[in-house]
């Protein structure tokens, strides 16, 4: 399984198959359109619905299907989800406590996937917004491939999720199954130092632990940040390194990666040194190629690479 | 007992729960006694008291929380649950808050925050249409809730997917929280504005019994092929002296003698 592709095209290929025999799963779109979407359309007609942009009774309506017994996708850019931030807080997360709701949101253009488009389009508050609710996953693949594999989870998982899915598209991480109720994988075994990364962070942070070769660097991929993740299994992998890294694409210190890793360290008592990457509290205005804004903001591949070999 | 006595009835209950807990919202939730008494008792809402959450049941969806508390007393004479649970409102011993939420039998979902109500309702009907089902959905805003956004993306959305299954009922009372929205926002007049987006939209006596009773049986049980909205002329605080056309009646509490009043006023 190799090649490139986005993680939406992988999650709408796999829903499309889904939805040829469960006729209570749902597709609903804030007037956002992928080719494979058109396919979908054309042959779902009936639960296929764009809303239009209308962010808030995207959630609503996905809302009222859900507590119906639907099992509904929507479709939005991931920060525009903040938009109905009140609509996610008390008609899934809320409502959740109630009835069993599987509303999965798909957010396209997690971080600053939409880089030359400005800090409107830029995802650096969704993780730790939407972290926290306490009935909505936030989920964050690291590849196309985890993407495929995200319906058939769903299935399983009756619950308000809200995934992360990175604009560009993409090579695979790795090949091996995702083991969605554990919330993190080891892609790379190490312990000098231990890289931890979530969503596209995974594929920069591959690439930049390869090219330290012998250096005995461990790379850790997260994609659960709430009620999946197995924080005890976690703690229990860190625990073998010598020092943390963490590098997502989000404000530091705000309740993104680097506070679950925080946190998670208190808690078990991890007492390593731990440096955090990540965007400085502000919004960005630097229209620049993807790495030009991390280079920007001390997150760039020798940031990383540095932080890494103290 | 007469739907009209009904209605007097639930008004007595409604100042009672307010005599319990003064937090609740008694004046809004004076104005859409009528209706609630028609759809419960005129023989519209489909529902199995012993069964909330039958498959078949209508849907009614109550977005404007806090200004709903008279549903409380007809959920428990429907047999929801027992009259005694009443005066334990708002305290340790009971799940009634001063806001309903979807924990209690009967109610549907949890509002309170406003502008919420016509989109899940929306979502719903769609469900209940591609399943099938007969059931209908009623969702309830007040005229101060019409303010929201959102209420307005469902409104535009409704008529779109044929929801004929849907009715939108305002409570057209008057005030919000801080005064009489005709100084606020003025969205007057509903029916021409739900009109021109696509609605079946009727005004009509929100007190008068017969004219909710006969509105009710031409949309509730003939509905047509659009989703249709009933807007209620209503007094807030209605039947209460001194609550009734009070620009924040919506904040006042009575007193433990103001009730006592008000319940002599409201007997014929």
């Amino acid at each position: 399984m190799s090649g490139i592709k986005t993680m939406r095209d992988a999650m709408i290929a796999r829903i499309l198959d889904l939805m040829a025999t469960d006729e209570r799963l749902f597709f609903l779109s804030a007037d956002m359109g992928a080719p494979l979407l058109d396919t979908l359309r054309e042959s779902y007609p009936k639960r296929f619905i764009n809303v239009g942009i209308a962010e808030q009774n995207l959630i609503n309506v996905a809302a009222g299907l859900a507590m119906e017994g639907c099992c509904v996708y929507t479709l939005a850019i991931a920060p525009f989800y903040l938009r109905a931030f009140e609509q996610i807080r008390n008609n899934l997360s809320i409502a959740a406590r109630f009835n069993p709701l599987n509303v999965n949101m798909m957010g396209i253009g997690g971080g600053v996937s939409y880089d030359i488009s400005g800090p409107s389009h830029h995802a650096l508050e969704d993780l730790a917004t939407l972290r926290s609710l306490p009935d909505v996953a936030v989920i964050s693949p690291a590849d196309w491939l985890a993407a495929s594999q995200l319906p058939d989870f769903a299935q399983t998982a009756p619950y308000p999720k809200y995934i992360r899915l990175d604009g560009k598209g993409h090579e695979p991480v790795t090949t091996q199954p995702m083991v969605w109720r554990q919330g993190f994988q080891t892609l790379q075994q190490g312990a000098r130092a231990a890289l931890l990364t979530t969503g596209f962070m995974t594929q920069k942070g591959q690439k930049l632990v390869a090219e330290l070769g012998e250096a005995d660097i461990g790379h850790i991929d997260l994609f659960q940040f709430t009620r999946d993740l197995d924080e005890q299994a976690l703690a229990q992998t860190l625990r073998g390194y010598g020092r943390l890294v963490t590098l997502h694409e989000g404000y530091l210190g705000r309740g993104g990666l680097d506070t679950l890793i925080d946190t998670l360290c208190r808690q078990h008592g991890l007492s390593m040194p731990v440096t955090h990457l990540g965007f400085p509290l502000a919004h960005q205005f630097l229209f620049a190629p993807r790495e030009h804004l991390h280079a920007a903001c001390g997150m760039g591949i020798e940031d990383v690479k540095t932080a890494l070999l103290a | 007992m007469e739907l009209s006595a009904k209605a007097i009835w639930v008004r007595e209950q409604t100042l009672l729960l307010h005599q319990y807990a003064p937090g609740t919202r008694v004046a809004s939730s004076l104005s859409p006694v009528e209706f609630l008494v028609s759809l419960y008792y005129g023989g519209y809402l489909r529902h199995r008291p012993q069964e909330p959450r039958w498959a078949g049941r209508d849907r009614l969806i109550m977005s404007k929380g806090h200004g709903l508390v008279s549903l409380y007393p007809i959920l428990a004479d429907c047999g929801y649950f027992p009259m005694e649970e009443l005066p334990k409102i708002a305290t340790q011993q009971s799940y009634l808050g001063v806001i309903p939420d979807a924990g209690i039998p009967g109610v549907e979902t949890t509002n309170g925050a406003l502008g919420h109500g016509l989109g899940v309702g929306a979502g719903m009907a769609i469900a209940l249409k591609a399943q099938g089902s007969q059931a209908r959905v009623c969702v309830v805003c007040g005229d101060g809730e019409m303010n929201e956004g959102s209420v307005w993306e469902a409104i535009m959305f409704a008529p779109k997917h044929g929801l004929n299954n849907l009715m939108l009922v305002i409570d057209d009372n008057k005030i919000s929280m801080l005064g009489f929205q005709r100084e606020i926002l003025n969205l007057s007049p509903f029916v021409d504005k739900l009109s021109a987006f696509g609605w079946d939209c009727h005004r009509l006596d929100g007190h008068d019994m017969a004219q909710v009773q006969t509105r009710m049986q031409q949309l509730w049980l003939n509905p047509g092929q659009r989703p249709c909205a009933v807007v209620l002329d209503t007094v807030k605080g209605k039947g209460v002296a001194a609550l009734e056309n009070r620009a924040l009646s919506h904040v006042l509490s009575l007193s433990h003698d103001q009730v006592e009043t008000a319940i002599q006023e409201l007997r014929p």
